[in-house]
């Protein structure tokens, strides 16, 4: 990149096109971070003018640049030059709504006072005309002191003018800057803003008495309907997490086959020993294991982007932040915690558009109790082992119940923590909701996937370190010391005969992890669990459905055998403790699944709240305070299960 | 649903006997803004999304739970909760 280069500001409302024209002018030559310190996104790409390619920074949406969120700080600061890391930009792009001038010229009016070069880029001017209103584009012009250019990114109409206007500016006499008629009296600055506002559209401006978003009107008849509303929400979310579910799971299957002949044909490509093991079970299998959940988490993005785009998003807070705001939270953590059911990684990182720093944190500290994809398997175990043929009244299967009461207590708890923290470490008034209603349109299909893909994207590349660290770690624990037997375990052999799944076994008994799984049960006795069980536990932090695959390995049956094994779950039922008590029984069961709801049991979300907090304090709060809570939980569960008689 | 003390706060500066805040309005009407309280962040941010002295208000609807509500101005639709309309004052059209 040439360090001559100029730099340009793209800047306008959220929902004014922003994001879209920024698309077509940079193409693909885009690049995603975050500005130093915060977690507000920076975009940057290449805007090619004429042969002159130019440094065009995309600032987050906003309304005002008097800073009253972390948005708008950052783009008052880009704008002045003091963000570290960018060059104030030599001219300001301000995009604007053609059906929405007033407010959307708000914010250039606090730009043009600054005194940044600017050129207006107007939007939606073909929907603007279409329903008959008239925008005089040279006498707005004249008015604001600016060149204003109707742009249409679809047919690409003005965008060449916008380039040049830009370059003309840049290249223009310095220090002859636009001027604007904002009188300096004494008067409130946001009711003098709007007053110049309002006089230079009532020149520029013919307006009829058709209504630009009056199918937008007719729509949300329906969908922000007092009762209406409500189904088609639930009716919505019923079909996002269908389709997850069934779309995903091929691929997931997929994934996990090739990173199973990954690992394989590592190890055959590698001498035998302690570096192939490394590479194979330990960050082939550990990254593999979590990576097989991507599937899930693009389609989930797809999905949230899809809401975003089309302007549903707003509807689905409106709807609902009146039952949210009993929590102390804001209507817009509605869909993060619902997306959450599938996977608590997008859930989080969608919380960005929660504009309070507090609200956002509240609502990333509860996103992982809802029942994500990856506690399936545990639930899957524990009821197929011991709950498969009960019924309560002769009908309504008790597996079914023990799961609906297991999504309750993880929502439950949700509630109950956030109210807490609330109320203490992230105390708050409640939070305004001041959200606009955009306009509904088709999503744009290149914004969907880009969206979707980055985010992924930023999952992979944030998450992967801590993933790959996390993976190392555990496999270390297992692998060492060894035992006698653990030298013959390598060489790829296929089918695993009974004696290497005996010494696989023994040398998971035998190493640190074992070590520690006896060393705590003392502390997990009073759960039911014992030591074999503790290891489980310590290797399912990598990721709760780790448990299936570590209680294989632990009762010999083989790690291959997945929940559904009837190898692994007679070995469940036929497990004994030295005294020859069953080390399981049903209330067992049921005390590991109250555990597993709650306790912080998945390297990603703590890599990625990391990532989105900006600090390893709240990540590693929320290990210790889920940790302690499922502690607690299951403590109750199985000592007051015994007092009842049940175990 | 609204505070007393906010509506206190607006109705002393009121010049207007007819002022009303914007919270106990009911879907359906058309009201225009008289003053917006200032002094604090969220009677600011009100100001910076458009409402404004003279501007018009519709109000559409209500959300299913009874808050936040829909208004209509200038060309676009904006999501309040009823607290938050206590700060604004505004008089039947």
């Amino acid at each position: 990149m040439n360090a001559e280069a100029l730099t340009f500001a793209l800047a306008g409302n959220p929902n004014a096109g922003k994001t879209t024209l920024f698309n077509a002018l940079t193409g693909l030559r885009q690049k995603v971070a975050n500005f130093p310190g915060v977690t507000v996104e920076r975009k940057t790409g290449r805007w090619n003018i004429g042969g002159t390619t130019v440094h065009l920074i995309d600032l987050p949406g906003l309304y005002s640049l008097d800073a009253s969120s972390i948005d708008e700080e950052i783009a008052r600061k880009v704008l002045s030059g003091e963000a570290a890391g960018v060059e104030e930009p030599k001219v300001v792009i301000a995009v604007v709504d053609a059906t929405n001038l007033e407010r959307n010229l708000y914010l250039v009016t606090q730009i043009l006072e600054r005194g940044t070069p600017l050129v207006l880029a107007v939007t939606m001017v073909d929907v603007f005309e279409k329903q008959g209103h008239l925008l005089d584009f040279e006498k707005l012009s004249a008015l604001l002191g600016v060149r204003a250019i109707p742009v249409d990114v679809r047919s690409g109409r003005g965008l060449s003018d916008l380039g040049k206007a830009a370059m003309d500016l840049a290249n223009g006499p310095q220090g002859v800057r636009p001027l604007i008629a904002v009188p300096e009296d004494d008067a409130n600055p946001v009711f003098r803003r709007y007053r110049f506002i309002s006089g230079v559209v009532q020149e520029a401006v013919r307006h009829n008495d058709n209504d630009a978003h009056a199918l937008s009107e007719k729509i949300d008849h329906v969908l922000t309907h007092r009762f209406f509303g409500l189904v088609i929400l639930l009716f919505i979310l019923l079909l996002i997490f269908q389709t997850i579910f069934s779309w995903a799971a091929l691929p997931m299957d997929l994934l996990d086959h090739g990173f199973g002949a990954l690992a394989d044909a590592a190890r055959a490509a590698m001498p035998e020993g302690i570096l192939a093991d490394l590479v194979s079970d330990g960050i082939i299998a550990g990254v593999g294991g979590v990576l097989i959940f991507l599937p899930q988490i693009l389609l989930l993005f797809l999905f949230i982007s899809i809401l975003e785009d089309s302007g549903y998003m707003a509807r689905a807070a409106f709807l609902m932040d009146k039952l949210m705001s009993r929590v102390g939270l804001h209507g817009k953590a509605f869909l993060p915690l619902i997306s959450s059911f599938a996977c608590a990684i997008p859930g989080i990182m969608a919380t960005r558009t929660i504009e309070d720093r507090r609200d956002r944190f509240a609502t990333i500290m509860i996103a992982p109790f809802m029942s994500c994809s990856a506690r399936l398997p545990v639930y899957t175990l524990m009821i197929a082992a011991f709950f498969s043929t009960q019924t309560i009244a002769g009908f309504i299967s008790l597996g079914a119940v023990l799961m609906l009461g297991m999504y309750f207590l993880g929502i439950a708890a949700a509630i109950v923590t956030a109210f807490v923290f609330k109320r203490t470490i992230l105390k708050a008034p409640t939070p305004p909701f001041i959200m606009e209603m955009p306009p509904y349109r088709m999503p744009n299909i290149r914004t969907v996937l880009q969206n979707m893909l980055e985010r992924s994207w930023l999952f992979v590349k944030r998450a992967g370190t801590v993933i790959l660290a996390i993976s190392i770690i555990l496999w270390a624990l297992a692998y060492f010391p060894r035992t006698q037997a653990g030298g013959d375990t390598g060489a790829g052999a296929a089918g695993a005969s009974s004696t290497e799944v005996l010494a696989e076994s023994r040398q998971l008994e035998h190493s640190f992890a074992g070590m520690l799984g006896r060393a705590i049960e003392p502390v997990i006795q009073p759960l039911g669990f014992d030591w074999k069980i503790g290891i489980a536990l310590i290797a399912s932090f990598a990721a709760r459905e780790v448990l299936v695959s570590t209680l294989s390995i632990i009762y010999n049956v083989g790690k291959e055998a997945n929940e559904e094994s009837e190898t692994l779950l007679s070995a469940i039922r036929g497990a004994r403790h030295d005294d020859g008590s069953p080390a399981w029984t049903p209330l067992t069961a049921v005390t590991l699944m109250v555990f597993f709801v709650l306790a912080m049991q998945c390297m990603s979300t703590v890599a990625i709240v990391r990532r989105e907090t900006n600090s390893w304090r709240w990540p590693l709060f929320m290990v210790v305070y889920m940790t302690f809570l499922a502690y607690a939980a299951a403590f109750v569960t199985y000592q007051g299960g015994k007092l009842l008689g049940f175990g | 649903m609204t505070k007393p003390a906010e509506e206190q706060i607006l109705t002393d500066n009121c010049r207007d006997a007819r002022s009303v805040p914007l919270s106990t309005i009911e879907p359906g009407a058309s009201v225009r803004v008289v003053d917006v309280d200032a002094s604090g962040r969220v009677g600011r941010r009100l100001q910076e999304m458009g409402l404004v002295p003279g501007v018009e208000i519709r109000v559409v609807k209500t959300a299913p739970f009874g808050d936040p509500f829909e208004l209509r101005l200038l060309g676009y639709k904006l999501a309040i909760r009823r607290s938050e309309a206590a700060h604004v004052l505004v008089m039947p059209v």
